[in-house]
């Protein structure tokens, strides 16, 4: 184990004395018998830390260096997975990945954010903030699926669209506008899985999905921590405060009717053990692309787009001078 | 996104600190910093006669702009914001609601209904600035939905005017779901055929640019307005650079290609009228699948 946040450093230091007494305990029963209690006591230690998580600790997880990312799931999930490029307007963007493969039997096109993991490869993906262009090359695959009526699948891990002077030039409120439009409506199902850091409107443009799964710990929300704490409190220091507030975590989304399905994480969370994760994740895919499995297609855009089209809560007070009959959208 | 002040500064939405029109006879000009004659603005239609610089004006001034004289019947005014995060930040949300809708007379930051242009009937739809800087929360969702709804229902063209810094961080994630919810009914109504216009004012950011407010088959923008995804401040600290001349003003984005026209107040109630017109007159052909214009 390695790479241990501020929260775990309990943890950290337990192991770290195991660690010491590893050789030890080979020919010392002793010592052997203090790294069976350490091992119970990290045990403990774990189910105390990792259930009682705070909103704050969860986004750490979330945004962990070693969390499976997009590339992963593709790699676990996926047979002949094929890697497809560009937008075939301006470029290609390396913050989102996509391309073709099999599920099963099933061929599917995946698309992701893609955040890298080597320092490197983080800055060459932009740390998976995707440009106009890789929303606009996941619309040119997502009905390029469409077009062969084959599942899409997608994986949102991102801190948000990328706030810069190229990004608005090329029109990225235009881009993610016009997937969520497209997806709306697109005839062919989506599965999505938010995988780590689901940030505001660069990670919802790959999430209009018939099913919406997130795993245990990542997070969505409409704006970062950090950045919900600078506009409101004048503080980005906040971001704690900002994390509690905003309600971003599965079981709150889940709650709020905004996801499907929580999928549970390793204890530690999805880098303490990334091939059981990545296993979960297959198995919920598979579950849900078998409940959408023969449903004419017309039904799922339908579906889809009624699911949308509840979101929300709001009273609707009486002297309305509306003439339709809505009920009021009060989800408990 | 989602990058709007607090209520208590909502005319701040860009590098620039804004002025608010004083009781006094002088105004400033929240672009070229002018002194204005204050009766001189007003006769000018609250636009800026040394730069056309296009001051907020309310919904009752921009009825008139628009919309025939007494055509407007208001829809769905009953819509009400809840508090389903029970958010607190420096204050509770449901407190600053209070006082905003005590301070607006609105219940919410979009006012829709039935009104008429030049005769043809339109479903018109208006976000209100001064409410919580026109964010977009379940309220604004849910009567953008049925703006879309009726217009189906009458089959008229929507038009929406926007004026808004985002979404709204109190409604947290449901906020970012009207996002989707709002670029669906916008979908739907495409689908039907119908004409939709969306008049892009000074400030267009956020979610709402990044659904319904860049949707368009036909998207104006007013002369000078700020309209963006991502806000100044947050791209000048990411980039950390100064931002060139006139970033992210109308004339950026008409440059960029990515609205149609500028168009100045007196003109714009004929612009649409044409646009309507224009788009009524052809035979009834085959309704276009929805959006499929990029790709
Ligand atoms: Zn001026």
């Amino acid at each position: 184990m390695s790479n241990y946040l501020e929260f775990e450093q309990p943890l950290a230091e337990l192991d770290q004395r195991i660690h010491n007494l590893k050789d030890q305990s080979r020919h010392d029963t002793k010592a052997a018998e203090e790294v069976k209690r350490l091992q119970k006591k990290i045990y403990q230690l774990q189910q105390e830390i990792y259930h009682r998580l705070t909103p704050w600790q969860r986004t750490l997880i979330a945004r962990h260096q070693d969390r499976p990312g997009t590339a992963d799931y593709i790699t676990g999930l996926l047979r002949d997975f094929t890697e497809l490029h560009g937008d075939r307007l301006y470029g290609d963007d390396p913050a989102i990945l996509g391309g073709i493969g099999w599920f099963d039997q099933q061929a599917v096109m995946v698309i992701g954010h893609h955040k890298g993991k080597t320092v490197k490869e983080r800055v060459q993906r932009n740390f998976g903030m995707p440009h106009p262009e890789g929303y606009r090359k996941a619309l040119r695959l997502m009905q390029l699926a469409e077009q062969f009526h084959h599942p899409i699948l997608t994986f949102i891990d991102t801190p948000g669209a990328y706030p810069g002077v190229g990004a608005e030039e090329r029109g990225q409120s235009e881009a993610i506008a016009r997937n969520l439009l497209v997806m709306s409506s697109l005839r062919t199902p989506i599965i999505t899985v938010v995988i780590g850091e689901g940030g505001s409107g660069g990670a919802l443009a790959l999430g209009v999905g018939d099913r919406v799964l997130m795993l245990e710990h990542a997070v969505y929300s409409v704006i970062s921590p950090e950045g919900c704490a600078a506009i409101l409190w004048n503080d980005s220091a906040k971001a704690k405060e900002a994390a509690d507030a905003m309600k971003m975590t599965a079981p709150d989304l889940l709650r709020l009717g905004v996801i499907d399905e929580v999928v549970s994480e390793p204890l530690g969370g999805a880098h303490r053990d990334a091939p059981k994760m990545i296993d979960a994740v297959k198995q919920a895919v598979a579950h849900q692309l078998e409940k959408l499995e023969g449903s004419p297609v017309d039904d799922i855009v339908d579906q889809r787009y009624r699911k949308f089209r509840r979101m929300g809560v709001f009273l609707e007070e009486s002297g309305s001078d509306s003439s339709s009959a809505h009920p009021q959208n009060i989800q408990e | 996104m989602a990058w709007f002040r607090k209520k208590d500064q909502p005319q701040e939405p860009g590098t620039e600190k804004r002025v608010k029109i004083p009781e006094g006879l002088w105004v400033k000009c929240n672009h070229c910093r002018e002194i204005i004659y204050k009766k001189e603005l007003e006769r000018n239609g609250k636009v800026c006669p040394k730069c056309d610089y296009h001051f907020p004006i309310d919904c009752a001034e921009r009825l008139a702009l628009l919309v025939d004289d007494g055509s407007f019947t208001e829809r769905d005014r009953g819509l009400a914001p809840l508090d389903p995060l029970a958010f607190r930040d420096t204050k509770k949300y449901q407190d600053r609601l209070k006082d905003t809708q005590e301070r607006t007379g609105l219940r919410d930051a979009m006012v829709m209904g039935d009104a008429r242009v030049d005769g043809m009937p339109v479903v018109l739809a208006v976000l209100q600035f001064g409410f919580m800087g026109g964010s977009m929360g379940s309220v604004v969702g849910e009567k953008l939905l049925r703006a879309v709804e009726r217009a189906i229902d009458v089959n008229a063209p929507l038009i929406v005017v926007t004026s808004s810094g985002g979404a709204r961080m109190q409604e947290g994630i449901l906020s970012l779901m009207q996002m989707a919810k709002t670029s669906a009914a916008i979908g739907r109504l495409k689908a039907r055929g119908l004409p939709y216009i969306s008049l892009l004012t000074d400030p267009t950011y956020g979610g709402v640019t990044a659904s319904f407010a860049m949707l368009g088959d036909l998207i104006l923008a007013e002369p000078k307005a700020l309209i963006g995804f991502a806000g100044p401040r947050v791209i000048e600290q990411t980039i950390k650079q100064k931002l060139p001349e006139g970033f992210q003003r109308a004339e950026f984005l008409l440059r960029h290609g990515m609205v149609d026209l500028i168009v100045e107040r007196k003109r714009q109630r004929e612009i649409i009228r044409r646009f309507i017109a224009w788009s009524a007159s052809g035979s009834a052909a085959e309704p276009a699948a929805a959006g499929r214009t990029s790709g």
